[in-house]
């Protein structure tokens, strides 16, 4: 009983008119909340000691850190979306997967181009062909790969089904990527936060760096439900330009 | 004129234009090179003006061959023949917006991915400059091999194939020249000035080369 | 105004589509192409217009301003439209308006009004590729009228056209010949004009009469 009624409350806030409705509610106070936490860890980001080695460099990694993170939270976002397209033919999966890429690709340029910054002083270039940085540069471009396919075609909802069927086949080869660049050279350091036996990062930077890897994340929320909610615009503006044309030649 | 050079601009920025899409090409082209050499980063900054260069010359062909053949297909080719403005005109109107919508963003893309090569900043100098001078000579002589094959159904290859021999000098003093400014005994501007009369040189001979076979596809 | 014809003959290939064709037209004329498909009425406008190579014979014409090409006091309206489908109708229309100009001894309607005269004057701030393939032709009917030409070649102008259109167009047309503009055209379904000489094209002019 509670899961045909989960199910139904999941297909009512599919249904774009309450998904538009619900969105307008939420996000100001996801807004809000974003902008909070962003005070709350810019203030810690800065206040905090700098690294005894690198110097005050060492705070680009309270941007760099999260936007990475979040380059790939949202492919995966972008994934479950393009699994919603073509199982369950949902137009809001389209809408979804279509406005996350521009963020995604946003995203991971900000983290290239802060790496990038923050490399220049810790490796004596502004860019090497390591595997991580490679790996996230190739992500990159399958980002502004999937916005120029979608600019390329006219039907939205074929757009979006052959875009789900790349973001899919990209989802996949992503690990392969990883993999392949991995053996063939690196510098990158190993990941810190995320290990088995603990952070081997000092708690000094791991609240600032947390505090913003939330920011970030409701920030990424917050564009991507207003993204969806224009896209679903667009293309209401599109339906009504359409029926426009139609109409103009009944009364002519 | 001015009113067909605001009309392909506008073209090329709406859904479907290409001129995201060549400096996409470009980056992935340039991309892909470290991992066929290998990521060494000396031998990197020594090719990599070349391989802007070459990255930069394969973009600026791939949109070419659509530069006449839109206007073919929609009948609009017809009605430009017909205007008393001189075809040659029309031409070089229509590769001027061709080159500000698709080769002006390679250009402005090429210093970003001459920091992935690993080049110095007067490498990156010298080869955004030369790309800015040299890269309207590719679009000219491009113009003709548009023109010649605007009636073929597959023309987007055969345009390719036309045009390269003809960018051969366009492409030796280009590189040389970004050369010449980072390597010491070598001067900078000759190689860059025969440049610059390479392009204005294509200039004349582009725009009258693509009227006169427009004029003769006509079918 | 006068455009004269003398002895055209044009090739497809190597085929000879038609031979010794003549006419004459002054201000206010029009010649109305008829045959079947293949007989060489689309290659013979296009042959007027300038954008087919004569085998044979010469084009003149005599206008108010100084003597020019026949192409360039020409209207062409083809098969294909020649409007983008990804910029709006005011767009597709103000290009050509500022791109044709107007030839001496008139002027064309503004954007605006050509729209509102072929009965579509409420969308044309949609983009082209949004309309039907009868408004599609309505629109592209339209581009005659933004700027002013003498002569008007239209090539099945009523292809993919309702009736009610088709009587605009007919409207229009009989509008540019009683201004004193002249007209050629080819067509399957009559015009309804009152005047026209008429064409009848076969497309064979190089067989023997034996064979047809």
């Amino acid at each position: 009983m509670t899961e045909s009624l989960a199910i139904t409350k999941f297909s009512d806030l599919a249904n774009p008119a309450r998904f538009l409705s619900l969105t307008g509610r939420i996000i100001p106070w996801l807004a809000g909340l974003t902008l909070c936490l962003f005070a709350i860890g810019l203030y810690l980001s800065f206040t905090t000691e700098g690294d005894y080695q690198q110097g005050d460099t060492v705070r680009i990694m309270y941007v760099h850190v999260p936007a990475a993170w979040l380059s790939m939270m949202c492919y995966t976002v972008m994934a479950l979306s393009a699994i919603g397209t073509l199982v369950w033919r949902h137009p809001l999966a389209d809408v979804s997967h279509k406005a996350a890429a521009p963020l995604g690709a946003a995203f991971t340029l900000i983290a290239l181009a802060t790496g990038s910054l923050w490399g220049k002083p810790m490796w004596g270039t502004w860019w090497v062909w390591d595997a991580r940085l490679t790996s996230v540069f190739i992500l990159f471009l399958m980002y502004l790969g999937l916005i120029a396919l979608n600019r390329a075609m006219d039907d939205p909802s074929k757009a979006a089904r052959v875009s789900a069927v790349f973001i899919l086949v990209g989802f996949v080869n992503i690990p392969i990527i990883k993999f392949s660049v991995e053996w063939w050279n690196t510098l990158h350091q190993p990941a810190s936060v995320v290990r088995l036996d603990g952070p081997t990062i000092d708690p000094e930077f791991l609240t600032p760096l947390l505090v913003m890897a939330v920011a970030f994340t409701l920030l990424f929320f917050t564009l991507h439900l207003m993204a969806m909610r224009n896209e679903i615009w667009r293309r209401r503006v599109g339906a009504q330009r359409r029926l426009a044309a139609r109409m103009a030649s009944r009364e002519a | 004129m001015m009113a067909l050079l605001l009309r392909d601009l506008k073209l090329s920025v709406r859904a479907g234009g290409g001129a995201l899409i060549g400096v996409l090409f470009f980056m992935t082209v340039v991309a892909v090179i470290p991992f066929g050499v290998g990521p060494d980063l000396n031998l990197l900054s020594r090719i990599g003006p070349a391989i802007v260069w070459i990255g930069a010359l394969l973009s600026a062909l791939l949109g070419l061959d659509r530069l006449f053949q839109t206007e073919r297909e929609d009948g609009s080719l017809d009605l430009i023949l017909m205007q008393e403005h001189p075809l040659v005109l029309t031409v070089l109107v229509k590769c001027l917006a061709h080159w500000l919508a698709n080769c002006l963003p390679l250009v402005i893309a090429s210093p970003l991915l001459g920091l992935f090569m690993n080049m110095s900043e007067v490498a990156i100098g010298a080869v955004a400059l030369t790309l800015l001078v040299g890269s309207p000579a590719l679009t000219f002589i491009g113009a003709v091999g548009a023109a010649v094959a605007v009636a073929l159904p597959r023309g987007g290859l055969l345009v390719s194939i036309l045009v390269l021999p003809l960018a051969v000098p366009v492409l030796i003093f280009g590189v040389s020249a970004s050369y010449a400014a980072v390597e010491d005994p070598a001067p900078f501007m000759p190689p860059f000035l025969i440049l610059s009369a390479i392009t204005l040189f294509f200039a004349v001979i582009g725009p009258l080369g693509a009227a006169l076979a427009l004029r003769n596809a006509g079918d | 105004m006068r455009l004269k014809a003398q002895g055209l003959a044009a090739r497809r290939g190597e085929d000879l589509l038609f031979s010794n064709i003549s006419f004459d037209l002054g201000a206010g004329d029009a010649l109305v192409l008829t045959g079947r498909n293949g007989s060489g009425k689309s290659t013979l406008l296009r042959a007027v217009a300038g954008l087919l190579h004569l085998d044979a014979g010469r084009v003149t014409w005599s206008g108010s301003g100084e003597a020019g090409r026949p192409g360039e006091a020409c209207h062409y309206l083809g098969h294909r439209n020649a409007m983008k489908a990804e910029l709006t109708v005011a767009e597709n229309l103000s290009f050509w308006k500022t791109f044709f100009r107007d030839s001496a001894g008139g002027a064309g309607a503004s954007v605006a009004e050509a729209a509102d005269m072929v009965g579509l004057g409420g969308i044309a701030h949609l983009p082209f590729g949004y309309l039907s393939a009868g408004q599609q032709r309505r629109m592209a009917f339209a581009k005659l009228l933004v700027a002013y030409r003498p002569i008007w070649i239209l090539d099945e102008p009523t292809a993919a056209l309702d009736i009610r259109a088709e009587q605009t167009f007919t409207d229009l047309i009989k509008r540019h010949l009683r201004s004193g503009g002249l007209l050629l055209a080819a067509t399957h379904q009559p015009l309804g004009l009152d005047n026209a000489q008429e064409l009848q094209m076969t497309g064979f002019s190089d067989l023997p009469e034996s064979l047809l």
